[in-house]
């Protein structure tokens, strides 16, 4: 008895009784609705794990939510909750489009330069926040919101010029094939290349999807900021902003610098996810919006489950992307409305903000186990 | 950790009878499949009528229909290859975002029809149909409405941005316009704007209040989404309006003129009818006007002159017998106020 309650009150056990709980709820409204539930989970398996290019697909599409995650868990070390991280990820892919339709060079500067100038343009929009907020102590939720919108606005308006505008058809231009990230690009449409994919069904399946390096940059980048939250004295200071401030302040650390630096890592962390994006996937350009994506927004839901873990995020951004590729099965192949899926993700997060719950309960029933 | 080699091996059975439950080719039936837009299939306006319509012929068929709802436009190559896995027989693209990516889709999958709507290849592979729409028939109709209701002479149009296929909404309006000022032997001004977004209503209800402003008592729309900023300027102003797409007068009884209707849904029906039939669909692309009941106005019209309507069926006979074709192109509808 005291041994699983030990293991339960571990952080894991509680996210996984939330994933869990969230299943469940599935489940009842899906049952309620008159669809068959084990049916559409299995639609939601086999969506995910049904072809090698499923996986492929679940993996490209989780690539931008892990660094938007690491984004938020990152600025969360430090007492910041970077909402605006939907803004630096417009902001990034507006930026990184544009640089990528203007210059054309060979792909070994291209496609730094584009994610460089993605990942700027991003840290410049955090910086903005953590700017007013270290200078005016304006909160940076309602500048991260205000940020978002205009961002989006902006976007649309980049989308419009005639520069950038492709002709009948509501986006810009691909950026040129020398700054695309996915493997085997021009190799891809050849002969060759059909003749491969018909003698190997796996990797063969792989390739007709968008694999890109993009995943490999996320997961360095993310061990990257791990190491530098707990292996650096930056990291050290930034996190002793976080756990108090004003005890930070005392012990000689400059609150507002800090805070500064890490809206701009915050915000460099959504925009390099953006170009990746616009690098990695198509179209390679951006489109008009009517809605934001929420590759920023699902970022907040992403650094949640992970606990505010950075390499928890790859977990939770690959759980995320997952529901997010395999939910639409759902839809297509049992026709429950696609809006399911949303509510499963909803109660997951809602679920594990109540998570501290789990250890008090635990120990009741721990105190229960002891007595009988 | 008995309990986990128990679970583990339950789990993976679990995952591969989920495996099993892809669908299996079979040849008895016939599968259409449909990638909707960023809209999703609840927009109460193109996505949720093309869907409305292929339901329509799954229904009387029995072919086996689904649909998948794209949420960014980077999901639109993905949706379109996820839904050749099913063994579809037809793929339907929903709006010409989706044109490139049911190309580069369409040449990996040879054996597969696709047909997308709103958009025409200049050269359709063969298995490629696209659908367009003479919505320049259904606007000329609302212009030529427009034109013989109007008491100040002046009316409005509210479109979304400038594009091959707005451009038969705008100029097929003006073209109907300069027809009825022809009749009327008056002139008729007719004050263009667009709002460079299908969804921003704050902008076209700013655009619409300023032209009722500026002495225009009717306004036609072609933004979307966007279009409801028309309808409600309209409410407010108490004016004239005409929709667009479906019979959008449920959305404001006293001001709502007529509309515009574009019906994907029995294009939709239709295609894929002639599809499962076993026509040749593919290489080509099929225009829906008048003629085929795929645009037009609506049946009822109650804030609408009687004797206008019954000239506005003349015109419709005009055009659907081919005496008079609407201007569809700035070039076109130049042409054709100069030949009046």
């Amino acid at each position: 008895m005291e041994k699983t309650v030990k293991i339960r009150k571990k952080p894991i056990a509680a996210i996984l009784l939330a994933i869990f709980c969230g299943f469940v709820v599935a489940t009842v409204i899906l049952a309620a609705s008159g669809y068959h539930p084990l049916e559409a989970f299995g639609a939601l398996l086999s969506g995910i794990f049904g072809r090698p290019k499923y996986v492929s697909n679940v993996i490209i599409k989780s690539t931008p939510i892990i660094l938007t995650g690491v984004s938020v868990a990152f600025a969360y070390k430090m007492g910041l909750f970077n909402i605006g991280a939907e803004g630096q990820f417009i902001v990034g892919a507006v930026a990184a489009n544009i640089v990528g339709i203007v210059c054309d060079f060979p792909a070994i500067i291209e496609i730094p330069l584009v994610l460089a100038v993605g990942a700027a343009a991003g840290a410049l929009y955090g910086g903005i926040a953590g700017w007013l907020k270290a200078k005016y102590h304006i909160n940076e939720v309602i500048v991260g919101i205000m940020l978002n919108w205009i961002a989006l606005y902006l976007s649309n308006f980049v989308c419009n010029i005639e520069r950038f505008h492709k002709p009948d058809s509501d986006g810009t231009y691909a950026i040129h094939e020398s700054g695309f990230l996915t493997f085997f690009t021009n190799w891809k449409t050849t002969e060759a290349a059909a003749e491969f994919v018909r003698n190997h069904p796996v990797a063969g399946d792989i390739l007709r999807t968008d694999a890109n390096a993009g995943i490999l940059i996320a997961v360095a980048l993310t061990f990257a900021v791990s190491s530098l939250l707990y292996k650096t004295t930056k990291g050290y200071e930034l996190r002793a902003v976080g756990s108090n401030r004003d005890a930070a302040e005392f012990a000689g650390i400059n609150v507002g610098k800090n805070m500064v630096q890490t809206m701009l890592i915050a915000g460099a962390l959504s925009g390099i996810a953006a170009s990746i994006c616009i690098a990695g996937n198509n179209p390679h350009g951006i489109s008009q919006l009517s809605a934001f994506e929420s590759n920023g927004l699902n970022g907040l839901s992403v650094a949640f489950i992970a606990g505010g873990s950075p390499i928890g995020c790859i977990f939770a951004g690959l759980l995320f992307g997952g529901l997010l590729y395999g939910g639409q099965s759902i839809q297509y192949m049992v026709g429950a409305p696609s809006e399911i899926i949303n509510i499963l993700i909803g109660t997951i997060v809602f679920l594990i903000a109540l998570k501290d719950m789990v250890p008090v309960l635990v120990d009741k029933l721990g105190k229960r186990g002891v007595k009988s | 950790m008995k309990k986990w080699r128990k679970i583990i091996p339950a789990l993976l059975s679990a995952c591969l009878l989920a495996g099993c439950g892809v669908a299996q080719k079979d040849d008895s039936v016939y599968r259409v499949s449909m990638v909707a837009g960023t809209g999703g299939i609840n927009d109460q306006s193109f996505n949720q009528l093309s869907w409305e319509g292929l339901q329509r012929f799954g229904a009387h068929s029995g072919a086996d229909v689904r649909v998948l709802e794209s949420k960014q436009a980077s999901d639109y190559l993905t949706n379109i290859d996820r839904a050749t896995d099913t063994y579809s027989d037809l793929v339907w693209a929903l709006g010409y975002s989706l044109a490139d990516p049911m190309l580069t889709i369409a040449k990996m999958n040879p054996d597969i029809n696709f047909a997308i709507v709103d958009y025409g290849f200049d050269e359709s592979p063969h298995n490629v149909t696209g659908v367009v729409f003479r919505a320049q028939e259904s606007s000329f109709l609302v212009g030529y409405i427009a034109g013989m209701t109007t008491q100040t002479d002046k009316v409005g149009y509210v479109g979304p941005m400038k594009s091959f296929l707005n451009d038969q909404f705008q100029y097929g309006y003006i073209g109907g316009v300069a027809y009825a000022a022809h009749v009327r032997g008056r002139e008729i001004e007719v004050q263009s704007q667009f709002t460079e977004s299908y969804s921003d209503a704050a902008k076209a209800k700013a655009i619409a209040n300023k032209m009722y402003s500026n002495g225009c008592d009717i306004i036609f729309h072609s933004a979307g989404g966007a279009g409801y900023g028309v309808i409600e300027s309209a409410k407010e102003n108490g004016k004239y309006v005409i929709g667009v797409d479906t019979d959008q007068s449920y959305l404001a009884p006293d001001n709502v003129l007529t509309s515009g209707m574009k019906n994907v849904d029995i294009a939709v029906d239709l295609v894929s009818t002639m599809a499962m039939e076993g026509e040749e669909i593919g290489g080509q692309t099929y225009s829906y006007g008048l003629k085929e009941g795929c645009v037009g106005i609506p049946a009822e019209n109650p804030l609408l002159a009687p004797e206008i309507y019954e000239k506005a069926m003349e015109i419709q006979e005009m055009i659907v017998q081919g005496e008079l074709v609407p201007p569809l192109s700035e070039e076109t509808c130049q042409a054709f106020v100069e030949g009046l």
